[in-house]
């Protein structure tokens, strides 16, 4: 079966209902799906390989998505952030493509062969307002889409997500209609991530109205909110983090009432971030996902129940779960291993394999890395409490081998971020000449908080072996990040070089 | 008879209904009937076919169908007239349960 299902399904059952709306521009379920087979139909005749887009989100999104599932070719959403050298890369790499853009984005690019792009406005006016009904049957293909990752080194590999990994995940963890007559889901995370894809399908098969927000910035979120009365959203921690500063800052601004369900995932949470947006939003039910662009988006949930009952434990264990990712969903299995591959019991940190029908796992060129009985290796690291809520500790890359030991950044980083004049703290490798490598740690002081190096150091020293002392600390203003809130890590160790 | 796959479409060829496998033992021989009439993978497989009234309960877009040990499992894709029948034995709507979700 084809994406196409779950778009042909919400047009059946709720023609008339607004399924995306961003600023003037608004398309019905019906219409959405009107649109998308005159796409599908311009996609074929194009000749094209693959259907790419290189721009922030608006309705075009979703048409395109269903687009060229409809057309049989796979999707392929571009970062309109990386510079016009890295993206000319990629498009060589999907040629002959069908690239919908803004002219700004793509007109110093080289549009070679039979490759060609289409003005994102031009496309979206011409195939939601022919006027023939186009009748375009789905072509059945596996290949739904294509993403490049954000591959810190080398040249970005492009993950492989089959129509069947990607259903499911959608019929795993939605029920189709589920969405009140109102409800509507704000859409902030751009196009070319994996939660801004999931976002679109898991929407459609909810029959759930999309309000989108192509530039991320806090008091236009909360316009939005208003506004559309909002009753789901998903947001990056960094983009959690300005609305709860945006409102501390303002604290006159309007309750918002529609707003019932708030998600995050895409990167670490600060602790303090969400102790702070659950009393800013105490009706608000949070859910943390945990997924990866090879794992089809979401494997392990904390759910609202979860946030709810660490919050209000006495328990240190229970609390702790907050700083939890959750437990995996139905249909995935975990296991943390060690080195050997042994999987290891409760409280013992490893590196995190996950299976199930959404586990895609699979690059162009070097195909299916899943192992024989279908695990699949996440390169995350982290441990299970006793009763199976997962921990993360960081990348597999990021792991500091210290003369042979192996010192997950993430259980230092925990401490630093426990001392009060400490807002932000990250640990990364530094080269030693005795140790191979040894711990490094940067660190951003609250306003108006001090502390020295040797305090940090006598801290981290009172819990953890002396091995994990960071032996530099560097003091910054802030901390690198990209906009959806994953930490640089290699522009941090570059200032310990 | 048909073996049913995991992903596959079946329509009535009584009625507007169409279902996907959701779960099905492999290799297991079944007959799958909507409205009395065996499913197929096209509309038109069995001219003339008309509802039996006796299986005339009425499938819904979006519900998911088992058989009373839950062996088998389908999604109405599309609904119809028909009722869905596996061997004989009438499928019912599987309970829904809260599924947790993040988008």
């Amino acid at each position: 079966m084809q994406l196409t299902m779950l778009l042909e399904m919400a047009a059946e059952a709720f023609p008339e209902r607004i399924a995306v709306v961003a600023d003037d521009t608004a398309l019905s379920y019906a219409q959405l799906l009107n649109a998308a087979r005159h796409a599908a139909a311009e996609f074929r005749t194009s000749g094209c390989r693959h259907v790419a887009l290189l721009d922030t989100n608006s309705p075009a999104t979703p048409v395109a998505i269903f687009g060229a599932a409809f057309a049989g070719k796979p999707y392929v959403p571009l970062n309109y952030r990386l510079t016009a050298a890295e993206l000319n890369a990629l498009l060589e790499r999907i040629e002959p493509a069908y690239l919908i853009g803004d002219r700004a984005y793509w007109q110093a690019l080289t549009i070679a062969g039979d490759s060609r792009a289409v003005e994102t406005a031009d496309f979206f006016q011409r195939v939601t307002t022919a006027s023939s009904a186009a009748d375009v049957d789905a072509t059945e293909t596996e290949i739904a889409i294509q993403l490049f990752t954000s591959g810190t080194t080398g040249q970005p590999k492009a993950a492989i997500l089959r129509h069947d990994n990607l259903l499911a995940y959608i019929l795993g963890t939605v029920e189709f209609g589920a969405a009140a007559e109102h409800d509507a889901i704000l859409v902030s995370v751009p196009p070319y991530h994996i939660a801004g894809i999931s976002a679109v399908l898991s929407s459609t098969y909810a029959c759930r109205r999309m309000v989108q927000l192509p530039n991320f910035e806090a008091a236009h979120w909360l316009r939005l909110c208003r506004e559309h009365r909002v009753s789901n959203a998903f947001l990056v921690p960094t983009m959690l983090s300005r609305v709860v500063d945006h409102l501390e800052q303002n604290p006159g601004a309007e309750p918002l009432p529609d707003l019932r369900a708030i998600a995050y995932g895409g990167g670490k949470m600060p602790l303090s971030v969400i102790e702070k947006a659950m009393r800013w939003f105490p009706r608000a039910d949070f859910t943390n996902a945990y997924g990866l662009t090879e794992t089809s988006s979401t494997i392990v949930l904390l759910t609202p129940d979860d946030h709810r009952a660490a919050a209000a434990s006495d328990d240190v264990l229970v609390r702790k779960r907050l700083g939890s990712v959750g437990r995996p969903i139905d249909g995935i299995e975990l296991q943390v291993r060690d080195e050997q591959g042994a999987v290891l019991g409760a409280f013992q940190a490893g590196d995190i394999y996950v299976r199930g029908p959404q586990v895609a796992g699979e690059y162009l060129g070097s195909g299916s890395q899943l192992d024989q009985q279908g695990w699949f290796a996440t390169r995350d690291r982290g441990y299970l409490d006793a009763d199976g809520y997962l921990f993360l500790e960081g990348r597999a890359d990021d792991v500091i081998v210290r003369g042979g030991e192996n010192i997950s950044p993430g259980e230092i980083e925990d401490i630093l971020l426990d001392h009060p004049a400490v807002a932000d703290a990250a640990v990364v490798a530094m080269p030693s000449e005795q140790w191979g490598e040894t711990v490094a740690a940067a660190v951003v002081l609250k306003p108006g908080a001090a502390v020295s190096a040797p305090q940090l150091q006598a801290l981290v020293k009172s819990r953890l072996r002396s091995s994990r002392v960071p032996e530099a600390i560097q003091f910054k203003d802030s901390l690198p990040y990209n906009e959806t809130g994953k930490l640089l890590r290699r522009v941090i160790r570059q200032a310990f070089q | 008879m048909t073996v049913l796959k995991p992903g596959a479409a079946l329509k009535s060829v009584v009625c507007d209904g169409e279902i996907m496998v959701i779960r099905a033992p492999a290799g297991v021989d079944v007959d799958i009937r909507c409205g009395g009439a065996p499913m197929a993978s096209s509309r038109d497989a069995t001219p003339g076919a008309t509802l039996d009234p006796r299986f005339a309960q009425g499938i819904l877009i979006g519900k998911r169908y088992v058989d009373a040990l839950e062996r088998f499992e389908f999604l109405c894709t599309k609904g119809g007239q028909g009722g869905l029948a596996l061997d004989g034995e009438a499928l019912a709507i599987k309970v829904a349960k809260a599924l947790p979700s993040s988008d």
